[in-house]
């Protein structure tokens, strides 16, 4: 009688069972974080006026006093570093929110349900990547309302800010990594402090070869700065008026190489982190 | 009736900590078992593992029936955790989250849709389907989480801590819930601090301390193990408090507990037959007594009864300052 009455209430018998596919839990992941950020206006608004704050600081504050070399205006040099490093500053709030997700039982419960468990981080980069092209874009508008312009041709432009996008997403296993060895938001905010040389010590805001010799060899071959030195290249139109050595492809296809490096080591540990029986 | 959680010498540790050390439980199918004890006794530590978050030092743990060791994945599809936090997104609407949910269990849109809107109804949440989490209620949040671990259709819902720090109110609220669900048939498994809570809810109770089993049984039995009620004696003057201690332990036949700080005599007892008795001793040793109540043990005392030592032997969870405005309950 009682089972009779159980079959009749509760249908999903164990056989007739199903996962979800790897898509279905990536997408899931990714909507809701995209959610959570673009739902929550205080963030939304915080990103976009630190990174103006920021732009207006080095374009008419320091500006004047870097002569970036090469052949362009100190504008066109800047704006299109101060665009790749994105990929950095929007990092940090990654690194923080999986750290928060961890920390709420978000993750516990993920992990308790039939679902491919590489999938979740997965998704999690992918709504990361996202974000990044919302902060790439907010960027890149007041960049062009401070004066900013392009010299490279169209096709060039559009990839540089495709590129930029993709650097994010290699850059966000970095950070997803950090958010979950990280006790809670605020350690994960400390660590991810750690990408502050990263933005600094590289050719974004000034030529490599105003600091001082000692720093010149991590400045010119740190990954963030053969990023910049692509989107650079692409968006005015090649190596030479930017001030750099090599070709634009040279360039990119560094930048690409050392995606690829990043995204392959981080995306194993954040994986292998996240599947782990404690 | 068969098992739905068979765990035999389960043992978890972590360096030099022993959460779980050669723990024996039995959890029957078609009811609610609770798993009772104070913090730190290994009570989340069990669930995560039949949850198959954690890996067991060693032991073995079948789950439906299905090794929770060598087959994680298969687990996963037979149980639903809702955990002590509210783990449900607040910028997403109590549907999104549900939704949400469905399709992780592999649901497509459109069931995802309909057990989610079923799953509101259940829960009295249909009002506030479509409300942003963080305008909900602290009550409704957890009565969201509650739900967003019946979107699959467990056969055990796994609840650690459900309704701590929730008011009186969605307390009885989720406790409804919870009893409407076992009725309908699904299997729970529940972690909680309070006696009462286990007492309202569960067939069978496992009280587990240090990472092992120290009792189980229906609330009755236990209750009739560790004495019904205690009787708690605070005399006026310190130097009585030896003859408070004689008599008390003669009449409640059983082991009496000094408190120190608050200078109380405590002892657990059948009923109020004993409570008149003491008084009447009391007086004719010509004792005066500041406070003299009858009242139900709490968790703590049970843990004393039965095991002799204190619910919290090294950890700060019951500190002594407390027991001083228990005197005047």
């Amino acid at each position: 009688m009682t089972a009779a009455t159980i079959t009749a209430t509760r249908p999903a018998t164990p056989a007739a069972r199903r996962t979800a596919s790897w898509a279905t839990t990536a997408i899931e992941v990714a909507k809701r974080t995209l959610k959570q950020f673009f739902r929550t206006p205080q963030v939304l608004m915080m990103g976009t006026v630190q990174g103006a704050l920021f732009l207006f600081m080095f374009r008419y504050v320091f500006g004047g006093a870097i002569n970036p070399g090469g052949a362009i205006r100190y504008v066109d040099f800047l704006v299109p570093g101060f665009l790749t490093t994105v990929i950095l500053w929007t990092g940090m709030g990654s690194a923080s929110g999986v750290a928060e997700d961890a920390n709420s039982g978000l993750y516990d419960r993920l992990r308790s349900l039939p679902v491919p468990r590489s999938a979740v981080m997965f998704g999690r980069s992918l709504a990361d990547a996202g974000l990044v092209a919302w902060g790439v874009l907010t960027t890149a508008i007041i960049g062009y309302l401070v004066g900013f312009r392009t010299h490279g041709g169209l096709a060039a432009v559009v990839l540089a800010y495709a590129l930029i996008v993709v650097f994010g997403w290699a850059v966000a296993w970095v950070f997803i990594v950090m958010g979950l060895v990280s006790k809670n938001a605020q350690a994960a905010q400390g660590l991810s402090m750690l990408i502050i040389p990263f933005s600094f010590v590289s050719s974004a805001n000034v030529p490599i070869r105003s600091m001082p010799g000692w720093m010149q060899p991590f400045a010119a071959n740190q990954p963030i700065t053969v990023m910049i030195n692509a989107v650079r290249c692409l968006m005015q139109g090649g190596p030479a008026p930017v001030g750099i050595e090599h070709t634009t492809s040279y360039w990119v296809v560094l930048a690409l190489g050392w995606s690829a490096l990043i995204t392959a080591v981080f995306m194993t540990l954040s994986t292998r982190r996240f599947g782990r029986r404690r | 009736m068969t098992d739905i959680i068979e765990a035999r010498g389960l043992t978890k540790h972590y360096g030099a900590t022993h959460a779980l050390d050669g723990l024996d439980l039995t959890a029957r199918s078609g009811q609610l078992t609770a798993l009772l004890g104070p913090n730190g006794a290994g009570k989340t530590t069990f669930v995560s593992a039949v949850a198959t978050l954690l890996r067991p030092t060693a032991g073995t743990l079948r789950v439906a029936g299905i090794d929770a060791i060598a087959e994680p994945h298969l687990v996963r599809q037979v149980i639903g955790l809702a955990g002590q936090y509210a783990s449900v997104e607040p910028a997403m609407s109590g549907r999104e989250n549900l939704v949400m949910v469905g399709r992780l269990f592999g649901l497509d849109a459109a069931e995802a849709r309909r057990a989610a809107d079923a799953v509101l109804e259940t829960l009295h949440l249909t009002d506030a389907r479509d409300r942003l989490v963080r305008e909900y209620s602290g009550g409704m949040r957890r009565r969201l989480d509650l739900g967003a671990s019946l979107v699959g259709r467990p056969k055990l819902l796994l609840l650690d801590e459900p309704t701590t720090g929730l008011d009186p109110g969605s307390r009885l609220d989720l406790w409804e819930a919870i009893r409407a669900l076992v009725a309908d048939g699904t299997d729970v498994l529940m972690t909680t601090q309070y006696l009462e809570e286990a007492d309202q809810l569960a067939r069978d109770v496992v009280i587990i301390d240090h990472g092992k089993v120290i009792a189980a049984g229906s609330p009755d039995q236990l209750k009739a193990e560790a004495g019904r009620d205690v009787i708690e004696v605070r005399p006026r003057s310190a130097a009585d408090t030896e003859v408070v201690e004689r008599i008390l332990g003669e009449v409640a036949g059983a082991e009496v507990r000094r408190d120190p700080l608050t200078n109380t005599v405590v002892a657990g007892v059948d009923g109020s037959r004993q409570l008149a008795e003491t008084v009447r001793r009391l007086d004719d040793a010509g004792v005066h007594v500041d406070d003299i109540a009858l009242r139900r043990p709490t968790l703590d005392e049970v843990f004393l009864i039965l095991t002799g030592h204190r619910a919290a032997d090294p950890a700060p969870s019951a500190p002594p300052t407390r027991r001083t405005s228990g005197g005047h309950r």
